[in-house]
């Protein structure tokens, strides 16, 4: 799969699904889209990247291991759930607020940091399998 | 903000959590956090024992709170997300669920200690002390959910963990057992999965105490008698209950041994806690029907189950049928179903985890000593390890039943409860497993312990140090005693879950406390 073409395109390729990924996952509270799907869009994009310039690439690109990432976005989600307890709501209810950010107003909430733990447990659990079989047809 | 205008009691929670209500979510909670931080760390194995013990340690804190507040003031709930039960997925800790999740948690945490020797780096870093601690976030939900899906998703949750447990290491033994395990279990929660879809055809909720309080009302038109079945079997599958049992001596000699010891205490008990749950506090008319088949499965597993380790010379193996008879003997009280007949099965489950973990670990100090599993090659370890022949000893008088340790007790309220609703043969299988119980581990005890080592036997590791196996087997032993001699608050513990089972209002009412009030 190391033709000019792929290696050249899927720097390019990577960064965008990556990008739309995010998109996906911003847009998934009222719309469709969400952790699940946008953490599913960024593991192929870094398979992708995998199958055109090899493993090593990747995993230096990511810096941490998938499966710390996986790790880290379970305690996320989790920790997305434990912030009920500051507000004396049962646990996981949806915490909602509003900031100022440049001029914008933000809607922030719990709910999305679950969203985005949902993001980085999909995209470390799935590019840990991905790359560990791409480096096994390469190895 | 225009949302506080409204009026919100009608669809959410609006009285403030305490930290006392977030004791329910913390036996989940605090595993699953500290199973994340562990996959975060997953390449800083020194640093895994520490941490996983200390979140069993914080784990085994809460569940204890839980515990006496559940003893005090009855069954306590918590709503995920604020909605209004059934529509919100309750947490409900009840006297069963709640001792069962200490006890479990309690094994967990000696497991944990015992790991840190049986488990070398590499095992850390295919991770046994992330999945232990997953595994235990499943043990915990299964055992403090009050919705039958999300009982589902639990099961579900350990049992990933489980596969991910039974193959580190990667042998070939190992993925041959795996591959029995993986395939049988699925098949136990397929039919789960299906009983729960036709569940919630027929009541249109999977709320436990929603489902509990309707029963009676659909009676005549819902095909409960086809669900308590499907339940029976699946959850069956689960216990391992004969005839169903075979993937369990398929698959328990395999994995580590510390592994072994954990599913063996814990996760047959999960099966027994469902079918408990399910049958006698969902269908109970339905278990009346079925309590005739359900003695003879459980005069099945119990005979069947001893009789199989009897003709095994692998102790591991001759444990793993051990652990399908002590099933066996947990059913029974689910067929007597009377309040002295549960409350021998919830403490001979306490009884049952403590002891059987214990044994595992037990083959795990025999094999480090003796240099072997096989009944073949063990030998002279009393005169090289007396501390271990005493501990050996406490414990095999535990699983038969014999004074003074744990497994007397429920015995004895057990065969009581048989002679006392007529099914004295009841009473003779278990009267009669706990002779052939005897038998099977007095033969281990003599061919292992007793004999003198055979020629040619191979030798323990030789700067063997069982220091480690004999902290653990001493903490497990200490509850193991306790039960045995001073029974007293465990069967009070027993008899509040019995109770609570055969008589679920206190449970609903902690669910739906506005229509209880009405």
């Amino acid at each position: 799969m190391r033709t000019l073409i792929f290696r050249t395109v899927a720097p390019y390729l990577t960064s965008l699904m990556i990008l739309f990924s995010v998109f996906v996952l911003l847009r998934g509270h009222n719309e469709p889209g969400g952790g699940f799907i946008g953490g599913l869009i960024a593991a192929s994009a870094f398979a992708i990247y995998g199958i055109a310039c090899g493993v090593s690439p990747v995993r230096r690109a990511l810096y941490f291991h998938p499966m710390a990432i996986s790790g880290f976005g379970l305690l996320v989600s989790a920790l997305a759930g434990w912030l009920s307890y500051f507000f004396q709501v049962p646990f996981m209810t949806g915490l909602w607020t509003k900031v100022n950010f440049l001029g914008v107003p933000l809607d922030l909430s719990t709910v999305l940091f679950f969203d985005i733990g949902v993001y980085l447990v999909v995209l470390g659990s799935i590019t840990s399998i991905a790359l560990a079989l791409e480096e096994r047809e390469h190895g | 903000m225009a949302a506080e205008s409204i009026d919100i009691s009608d669809a959410m929670v609006i009285q403030p959590t305490t930290l006392g209500d977030w004791m329910i979510v913390a036996p989940v909670g605090v595993p699953i956090l500290f199973a994340a931080i562990l996959l975060m760390v997953r390449h800083e194995t020194r640093l895994h024992a520490g941490i996983a013990i200390t979140g069993l340690l914080l784990t085994l804190a809460a569940n204890a709170a839980l515990l006496l507040q559940v003893l005090a003031d009855g069954p306590q709930v918590m709503t995920m997300g604020r909605w209004l039960p059934p529509f919100g997925i309750s947490f409900v800790a009840d006297a069963l669920g709640a001792s069962l999740a200490f006890v479990a948690t309690l094994v967990a945490a000696v497991c944990a200690l015992y790991a840190m020797k049986d488990i070398g780096a590499t095992g850390r870093r295919y991770g046994f002390y992330p999945f232990v601690m997953a595994l235990m976030a499943g043990v915990g939900g299964s055992f403090l959910t009050g919705d039958i899906f999300n009982l589902y998703v639990w099961f579900e949750v350990f049992l990933i963990s489980s596969f991910g447990l039974l193959i580190l290491g990667s042998t070939e033994r190992q993925l041959d057992g795996a591959t029995k395990y993986a395939i049988l279990n699925l098949v136990g929660t397929t039919l789960f999965l299906t009983a729960t879809a036709y569940l919630y055809g027929t009541f249109g909720t999977l709320n436990m105490a929603d489902i509990a309080r309707r029963v009676d009302a659909v009676r005549d038109t819902g095909p409960l008698m086809t669900l308590a079945v499907l339940y029976l079997l699946a959850f069956g599958m689960k216990a391992a209950a004969f005839p169903v049992n075979f993937w369990l001596p398929a698959s328990y000699h395999t994995p580590r041994i510390v592994t072994a010891a954990l599913f063996g205490g814990v996760l047959t008990k999960v099966g027994v806690y469902a079918l408990l749950r399910v049958l006698v506090m969902m269908f109970p008319v339905e278990r009346v029907e079925l309590s005739g088949v359900i003695a003879w499965v459980a005069a099945g597993t119990m005979v069947l189950g001893i009789m199989g380790a009897l003709a095994q010379s692998d102790v591991r193996r001759v444990l793993g049928f051990v652990v399908i008879s002590g099933v066996g003997v947990m059913l029974a009280g689910l067929a007597l179903g009377t309040e002295e007949g549960l409350t021998g099965t919830v403490l001979y489950a306490f009884h049952s985890i403590l002891a059987m973990t214990a044994l595992y670990l037990l083959a795990g100090v025999m094999k480090e000593l003796g240099g072997s599993y096989s009944l073949h090659e063990l030998g002279g370890l009393y005169r090289a390890y007396p501390a271990m022949g005493a501990f050996a000893l406490i414990l095999m008088l535990a699983v038969a039943g014999l004074p003074p340790a744990s497994g007397l007790w429920p015995k004895i309220l057990l065969v009581q409860a048989s002679l006392e609703s007529g099914l004295p043969w009841l009473a003779l299988a278990i009267l009669a497993t706990g002779l052939l119980t005897t038998i099977a581990l007095g033969r281990v005890y003599i061919l292992a312990i007793w004999r003198n080592r055979p020629e040619g036997a191979p030798s323990g590791e030789p700067n063997a140090r069982p220091g480690l196996g004999y902290v653990s087997l001493a903490l497990l032993c200490i509850p193991i005693i306790l039960l045995g001699v001073y029974p007293e608050p465990f069967i009070r513990i027993a008899e509040t879950a019995a109770a609570g089972l055969l008589d679920p209002s206190a449970y609903i009412g902690a669910v739906f406390p506005v229509e209880a009030a009405q």
